[in-house]
């Protein structure tokens, strides 16, 4: 002990005044991280405690997707049984033909990955622009404008008198009520402005006195530096509209052409009584095959989950920067 | 475009003007700073009347871009932020729909607070406390008959239960996580916990029912263990229903809303975890003295944000649950938005309750604002 505690203090504050080489300092970290990596009793609990805490924690998040899967998979009638738990017990394919056969999902579908890709370019270009004009230092309602926008992260005027308002806009029963209303959220702007304030001034200084006008600063200059933010803002963008069912219902409930995905799946799912007519789509396709209502509805659930699912592993360290910057600076 | 640039440096390197320009814009940034030395308020006020005379043409145009695009935000704004504020107004008309905007919006009747009384019924307050004589009873028979009040109680009811349950849970995982030392393990657990907040709550709620169904995992788990006979049905029972909304959110959102946690925990500077071991701190006393403290601005920021959209949570899930048994402990206030306002065409009334859920966050934010700030922390604003 005396030994490690000697180290460490020479190590802290140089053996007696006399410079370290780099192999002794490398000797005595090494030593210093044995020490601290040495468990007694009670650590040893705390750790494997937490560890299957943590596994815990991970399979309760984990289960219930994987039973979906299974179920999605399994034959419709033996699905009925129950007991169906990580793996399928009677394999077979019926529910996601039926799924793919339904019309509602496939136009559902089609509006989705439409109104995710244009409503994800849009809003990406309107945030970003608008997150470079309140960050020019220059510019002179540069705290105003910021301030405008703040506001609105905190009032709004409601359901009511949203919708009213989209309907003398013509948006009502449009594609584009799911676009235009939500291009410009004031907390992804502010993402954005926070780290476009963090570039140095140099940048767009060294542009001007090359002749260089806003509109190349923006594109040529600052865009290049910002894809990690952007791709952050992106994904929270474009997760939120694969995900909006509310707006579909509320906005285009009499417009079938319009519908999306989650709406669909909403109706399929929704077992309240007071819809019955939406219990119906579900026994309705499963009355013309082996299906049943539960693994259509399985199927269904994994068709909307998997794209996302698939893409967002790799996407982690983007939002992971994003909601530090959003979250603690902001 | 080019001619602009062009002019501007030509300008600039030729005549003694833009010199002016500049300085000005410089006096104009550096005046903010220069007010920390005490100047009196009128001094102040005389700076920055200074600063905005003197913005020249040159100016202007070297930023017309800037003021362009501006402009086209702010319009955007207005029309789809800040003209559903204007449509308050109509909170004290009863509106009719007219094909026409204006005919339709100058041409309601103005019913005053009429539509408010509506939403509070206090004449049932009265009356039951005329009836019963105690606060208590009556205030109880109250939240019981008028349905805009129970809608309130239990958005507020579900949002601070939901607030407090999901930030202890993410602070809670935040903290276990950082403790693992296997990278390989955390990052696992980590990407498996950030899972389920890219579901939508139609799946998430499509599991939840399936798995507290008959045939579901808890039910065949409370069969094993012989707690119940059958199988238990959660959503009838209205006693569960706002933990089990508060369940499915820690499910949800846990792995996300750690995410700033654990980002904060890295910032904190290690050197202080090896001077409190040199102390001899433990691992509780660790987390207790400066892991907590580490990330105490951290939280107390997210919960001031958080506080005022309490009123806001209420929506999604709630809407997806609920059934005829339970609808009394689980209808919010945007449910009651969409079912009066705009599923019976009251769109007066659906406003007025708009109005006051979005008056009611305000002030809370406000409030959690000071309170943060009194107690020596640094808040939204």
């Amino acid at each position: 002990m005396s030994k490690i505690n000697k180290d460490e203090i020479a190590l802290n504050y140089g053996a007696n005044g006399k410079e370290l080489t780099p192999e002794e300092i490398q000797r005595l970290k090494r030593l210093a991280k044995k020490k601290s990596h040495r468990l007694d009793a009670g650590g040893w609990i705390f750790v494997i405690c937490n560890t299957i805490f943590l596994i815990l924690f991970a399979l309760v998040t984990l289960y219930p997707v994987i039973n979906t899967v299974a179920y999605s998979f399994n034959d419709g009638l033996d699905a009925l049984r129950g007991n169906i738990y990580i793996w399928p017990r009677k394999f077979s394919v019926e529910s996601y033909k039926t799924v793919f056969n339904m019309h509602g999902i496939v136009v559902g579908a089609r509006v989705t990955v439409l109104r995710t890709l244009i409503g994800t370019f849009t809003a990406l270009v309107a945030n970003a622009l608008l997150a470079f004009v309140i960050s020019r230092k220059r510019f002179l309602f540069k705290s105003s404008l910021s301030l405008f926008w703040v506001i609105t992260m905190y009032v709004n005027g409601g359901m009511v008198p949203v919708m009213i308002l989209f309907k003398y806009l013509g948006l009502l029963g449009s594609f584009w009520v799911y676009i235009i209303p939500g291009m410009v959220s004031a907390f992804n702007v502010m993402v954005l402005r926070t780290y476009m304030q963090d570039l140095p001034d140099e940048l767009e200084e060294s542009a001007q006195l090359d002749g260089a006008g806003y509109i190349t600063i923006f594109a040529r200059i600052i865009s290049p530096l910002c894809k990690p933010v952007y791709a952050t803002v992106a994904l929270f963008v474009a997760v939120g509209q694969w995900n909006s069912w509310f707006d579909a219902m509320l906005y285009n409930r009499l417009n079938p052409e319009y519908t999306t995905l989650q709406y669909e799946l909403m109706r399929l799912l929704s077992s309240v009584s007071k819809q019955g007519g939406n219990v119906g789509l579900a026994s309705q396709a499963a009355q013309s095959t082996q299906v049943t209502t539960i693994s259509v509805r399985s199927a269904a659930s994994v068709v909307t989950m998997v794209p996302i699912i698939i893409v967002y592993p790799f996407l982690q360290r983007y939002f992971v920067t994003g909601l530090t910057i959003g979250g603690v600076k902001g | 475009m080019a001619d602009d640039m062009n002019q501007d440096v030509n300008v600039e390197t030729q005549n003694a003007e833009p010199e002016v320009i500049e300085t000005v814009t410089v006096e104009r940034q550096s005046a903010p700073s220069a007010i920390k030395v005490p100047v009196s308020l009128e001094e102040q006020e005389k700076l920055k009347k200074l600063g905005k005379k003197k913005i020249s043409k040159a100016e202007l145009k070297r930023q017309s871009v800037l003021l362009i695009l501006g402009a086209i935000f702010f319009v955007y704004g207005i029309v789809f932020y800040y003209l559903p504020l204007a449509g308050w107004f109509m909170a004290f008309q009863h509106f009719t729909m007219k094909n026409e905007f204006f005919d339709s919006f100058f041409h309601s009747r103005f019913v005053g607070l009429g539509k408010f009384s509506f939403l509070f019924r206090f004449d049932l307050l009265k009356e039951a406390f005329d009836q019963t004589g105690n606060v208590f009873d009556a205030l109880a028979q109250w939240v019981d008959g008028a349905m805009f009040i129970r809608t309130l109680r239990n958005t507020l009811g579900m949002g601070v239960l939901n607030l407090v349950t999901s930030f202890v849970a993410a602070i809670l995982f935040a903290i276990l996580l950082n403790e693992v030392k296997n990278k390989m393990g955390k990052k696992l657990v980590q990407t498996i916990s950030y899972l389920p907040h890219f579901l939508s709550w139609i799946i998430v709620t499509g599991i939840l029912r399936e798995t507290l169904s008959s045939t579901g995992i808890v039910n065949e788990m409370l069969r094993a263990l012989h707690i119940v006979e059958d199988s238990y049905n959660f959503f009838l029972e209205p006693a569960l229903f706002w933990p089990i909304v508060a369940i499915s959110n820690v499910w949800k959102e846990t792995g996300w809303n750690a995410i700033i946690y654990l980002a904060a925990i890295t910032a904190i500077d290690p050197c202080l975890y090896e001077a409190a071991e040199i102390d001899g701190a433990g691992r509780f006393n660790k987390i207790r003295y400066i892991t907590l403290p580490g990330i105490a601005p951290t939280i107390v920021i997210l919960l001031v944000m958080n506080i005022g959209n309490v009123l806001n949570a209420g929506f999604e899930v709630q809407y997806l649950l609920r059934n005829g048994v339970i609808q009394k402990v689980a209808e919010t206030v945007d449910i009651y938005v969409l079912e009066w306002g705009i599923g019976k065409g009251d769109y007066s009334l659906g406003t007025a309750a708009g109005m006051f859920k979005s008056a009611v966050s305000i002030i809370l934010i406000i409030i959690a604002n000071k309170v943060a700030k009194k107690s020596g922390q640094s808040g939204l604003f």
